[in-house]
C-alpha cells in the first residue's frame, strides 16, 4: 500500500478528514522550504502538497502565480524540489508528499529519471495540472513503475465520460477542482461542491480531495463534511507572501491558519 | 519520439490526428477544467467546417468585408534588383485592419455566434490580433476582452487606442515577462473562469487541439488563393514560399495547400533578434527544444530547467517563445525549412520593399523579406517565390523611427 493510501486509510478509520496544504516550494526561500514542511506537519497536515515553481503557471491565480515567481527568483527546479523532498524524508518517513506543478520541467527532465529521481527523493504522489488523461497514458506507466501516485484533477465541467477516464488512471486520491477558475478564486459554492461530487463519486471509488477557493477555517469545515481531504494553497501562500521578509512570521502565521482549519475540521472549535 | 518521415507522409491534409498531433506535437495539455469545453469547441467545429452554409458565410464576410481574395502582386522592380528569381507578394497587408489575422478572427467569431457565447477574449502581441478581434466582436455586438502584456501596451500604443475605440476592454497583464506569452496565460485563466458564456479567439496556431488545426483552416484561404492566382498568371506552381513565423499563422496559411506538392520549397523565418548567438531572439524552431506550454507540444525557448525563457525580436508579433506544434511536426520531417534573420536585416527588408515597391510592409512581415533577399538571388530568373506579405507596417512607423533615432 502507498504512503498515500496507507494515511488516507488511517483517516477513513479514525473518522477523520484529511487536511493537505500547498506552498510553492523555494518560497519565499530555499532555506525556508524544509523547515516549512515540517511546520505544516506539526500544525495538522496529513499530506503536503509542494509545489514545483514554473514560468507560466496557467492555472494559478495571482497569488501563487507571484510565489512561482519568488522561487524563481531563487532559480529552484525540479531537482532542488526532490533534494527538499529528501532533506524532509530524513526525519518524517510517515507523511506523503505530492508535487504539483505543470510539465514541462519533468518533460525536460526526461518522465522515467523523473519518475526514478522523485521516488528515490521520498515523493509520493504527482500532480501534474496540464497533463489530463489523454496525454497521461504514457506518462502513468513509467510513474506507477517507480511506485508513485498519479493524481488526476476533476472539475466542475468533467462529465461521466472523463470522470471514467480519470477513474481509470488515478491512484492515492483525486483532486476535485471546486469551481470555474483558477486557484484563490473566490467563489467557493459549497452547495454546488456537494451536488458534483456525489456524481463524481459514482465513477471514482478513490477518496476525493477538495481544493480550491477555500481560504478560511470555515471553509475547511463545511468542505471536510462532503469531501476526503480539503487542499488549502493560495491562503497559505498569501501569510507567506505577507511575512516574506521574517522566517519565524510565516513559519507561525502558516502554522496558525492549519492549526484553525484542523480544528475546525476536527469539529474543535 | 518521431512518428514519420517525409517520405513516409503521403498526404499531409491528414494531420492533426484525432487528438490534435501532428507526429509528437500538438494534444491537449490544459488544466482538466478545460478539456471538456475544448471537446464542445471540437465538436462544434468538425460539425460547421462540413457545413456549406457556415463555408457560404464564411466566404461572404471573407470577399464583402475583409476585401478578399487579396492581390498576388508581381514584385518587378525588386525582382530585378536582387536579380533572381521572380518574386510575388501575396497581399495580406491589404485586408480589413491590415493583415491576415482577421481571417481566423471572422471564422472563429462565426464559431463563436454559433456556439451561442456573448463574450469574446483574445490575447495580442503586436496589437494586430487585439485589433482584429476587437473589429469582429465590434460587428456582431460581442462583448470583448484582450489582454496584452504591459510591455506590448507601451511600444504598441496606436492599436491600443483602435482598440478601445472598437469598444474593446484591454486588460494589462502585468506578470511573468509581461508580454504575449502572459498574455496568452492569462486570457486562458479568464477563460476557465468565464468559460460557460465566453468564447477565447487564439489568435494563432498554437493552443491546445483543436485551435492549431481550426486556425490553420482559417487561414488557408492564403495559400489556396495564392495557388489559384500563381497558376492563372505564371502557369506554373513556385519554387519557393517564404513567410514569417511567431507562432507561425500566416505561415501555415500560405503552406498549407501546397504541403502536398512537393516541388514547392517551404521557409519560415524565425525572429534572430540581436542575433540566435547572442541569445536574445525569439526564434524556437532554430535554436530551441521540444517541450510543452500553452497546452501544446512544440518547441519551445527554454532553459535547462523547462523555465519559459524571455525573447526578444524587434517585432512584437514575432516575440514569443513558442511556435505552432504543425511547424514543429513540418521542420522534424524536413517538409519546411527553418531559417532566422535578424533584427538589422529585417530593417534592412523593410526599406528595400518599401523603397523599390512602394509599399510599407509590417516589421513581422519584413523579417521574410528580409530572407527573400538573400534567396532570391540564389536562384535563376526563371523560379518563383511566393513571399507572405502577412501585414502593413503603418502600426510600426514609430518604432522605426526611434530605432533609427528620429523624432517624430
Amino acid at each position: 500500500m502507498s504512503r498515500i493510501a496507507q494515511r488516507f486509510a488511517d483517516l477513513a478509520e479514525q473518522g477523520r478528514k484529511g487536511l493537505i496544504p500547498y506552498f510553492t516550494a523555494g518560497d519565499p526561500n530555499p532555506e525556508l522550504t524544509v523547515p516549512l514542511m515540517h511546520q505544516l506537519v506539526a500544525a495538522g497536515a496529513d499530506l503536503i502538497e509542494l509545489g514545483v515553481p514554473f514560468s507560466d503557471p496557467m492555472a494559478e491565480g495571482p497569488v501563487i502565480q507571484a510565489a512561482c515567481e519568488r522561487a524563481l527568483a531563487h532559480h529552484v527546479a525540479l531537482h532542488d524540489v526532490l533534494d527538499y523532498v529528501r532533506e524532509f524524508r530524513k526525519t518524517d518517513a510517515a507523511t506523503p508528499v505530492i508535487l504539483m506543478g505543470y510539465l514541462n520541467p519533468v518533460e525536460v527532465m526526461g518522465y522515467e529519471a523523473f519518475a526514478r529521481r522523485a521516488a528515490e527523493a521520498g515523493v509520493d504522489g504527482v500532480l501534474i495540472v496540464d497533463m489530463p488523461p489523454e496525454e497521461g497514458y504514457e506518462p502513468v506507466k513509467l510513474f506507477q513503475a517507480a511506485g508513485l501516485d498519479l493524481i488526476f484533477l476533476a472539475a466542475p465541467t468533467s462529465n461521466a465520460a472523463r470522470l471514467k477516464k480519470i477513474a481509470g488512471l488515478s491512484s492515492g486520491f483525486v483532486y476535485y477542482v471546486s469551481l470555474k477558475g483558477v486557484t484563490g478564486a473566490a467563489t467557493l459554492d459549497v452547495d454546488a461542491v456537494a451536488e458534483k461530487l456525489a456524481e463524481v463519486r459514482t465513477y471514482i471509488k478513490l477518496p476525493v480531495g477538495v481544493g480550491f477557493g477555500i481560504k478560511s477555517a470555515d471553509d475547511a469545515a463545511r468542505i471536510a463534511k462532503i469531501a476526503d481531504a480539503v487542499v488549502v494553497g493560495s491562503a497559505i501562500v498569501k501569510r507567506i507572501a505577507e511575512h516574506q521578509q521574517d522566517p519565524q512570521a510565516v513559519l507561525s502565521s502558516v502554522a496558525e491558519l492549519v492549526e484553525s482549519m484542523r480544528q475546525a475540521m476536527d469539529g474543535k472549535t | 519520439m518521431l512518428t514519420a518521415k517525409p517520405e513516409t507522409v503521403q498526404d499531409w491534409g491528414e494531420f492533426p490526428d484525432e487528438r490534435g498531433h501532428f507526429g509528437p506535437y500538438g494534444g491537449m495539455f490544459v488544466a482538466e477544467t478545460l478539456m471538456e469545453p475544448l471537446e464542445e469547441l471540437r465538436q462544434a467545429y468538425a460539425a460547421l467546417s462540413k457545413d456549406a452554409d457556415f463555408q457560404a458565410a464564411f466566404d461572404l464576410d471573407l470577399a464583402c468585408y475583409v476585401g478578399r481574395p487579396s492581390p498576388l502582386y508581381f514584385a518587378q522592380r525588386w525582382s530585378e534588383r536582387l536579380g533572381g528569381a521572380r518574386i510575388y507578394l501575396k497581399r495580406e497587408d491589404l485586408n480589413h485592419t491590415g493583415a491576415h489575422k482577421i481571417n481566423n478572427t471572422i471564422g472563429q467569431a462565426l464559431l463563436a455566434r454559433h456556439m451561442g457565447k456573448t463574450r469574446i477574449i483574445a490575447e495580442t502581441g503586436a496589437g494586430q490580433h487585439g485589433v482584429a478581434s476587437a473589429t469582429v466582436a465590434a460587428r456582431m455586438g460581442l462583448e470583448c476582452v484582450v489582454y496584452m502584456g504591459e510591455e506590448d501596451i507601451q511600444r504598441q500604443a496606436p492599436n491600443v487606442y483602435r482598440m478601445k475605440l472598437l469598444g474593446a476592454d484591454v486588460v494589462p497583464v502585468t506578470s511573468g515577462s509581461r508580454t504575449l506569452k502572459d498574455a496568452l496565460n492569462e486570457a486562458m485563466r479568464d477563460w476557465v473562469t468565464n468559460v460557460d458564456n465566453t468564447f477565447y479567439i487564439i489568435g494563432t496556431v498554437a493552443g491546445p487541439h483543436p485551435y492549431p488545426q481550426l486556425v490553420r483552416d482559417f487561414q488557408s484561404v492564403i495559400g489556396r488563393e495564392a495557388r489559384r492566382q500563381i497558376l492563372e498568371q505564371a502557369g506554373r506552381l513556385p519554387d519557393a514560399l517564404v513567410a514569417c513565423v511567431g507562432g507561425g499563422s500566416n505561415a501555415i496559411g500560405l503552406f498549407y495547400p501546397f504541403l502536398n506538392d512537393a516541388s514547392v520549397q517551404l521557409y519560415g523565418v524565425e525572429a534572430a533578434g540581436e542575433g540566435l548567438a547572442s541569445g536574445r531572439h525569439a526564434a524556437p524552431l532554430c535554436a530551441g527544444q521540444p517541450g510543452v506550454l500553452h497546452g501544446n507540444r512544440t518547441y519551445l525557448m527554454e532553459d535547462a530547467d523547462g523555465q519559459i525563457i524571455p525573447t526578444h525580436s524587434v517585432s512584437a508579433g514575432l516575440d514569443y517563445p513558442g511556435v505552432g506544434p504543425e511547424h514543429a511536426w513540418l521542420k522534424d520531417t524536413h517538409r519546411a525549412n527553418y531559417v532566422a534573420v535578424t533584427d538589422t536585416e529585417a530593417l534592412q527588408g523593410f526599406h528595400a520593399l518599401t523603397r523599390t515597391e512602394g509599399i510599407i510592409p509590417a516589421l513581422e512581415s519584413s523579417h521574410a523579406l528580409a530572407y527573400v533577399e538573400k534567396l532570391a538571388p540564389q536562384l535563376d530568373a526563371e523560379q518563383i517565390i511566393i513571399v507572405n506579405l502577412s501585414g502593413r507596417g503603418d502600426k510600426d512607423i514609430n518604432t522605426i523611427a526611434a530605432l533609427e533615432g528620429i523624432s517624430l
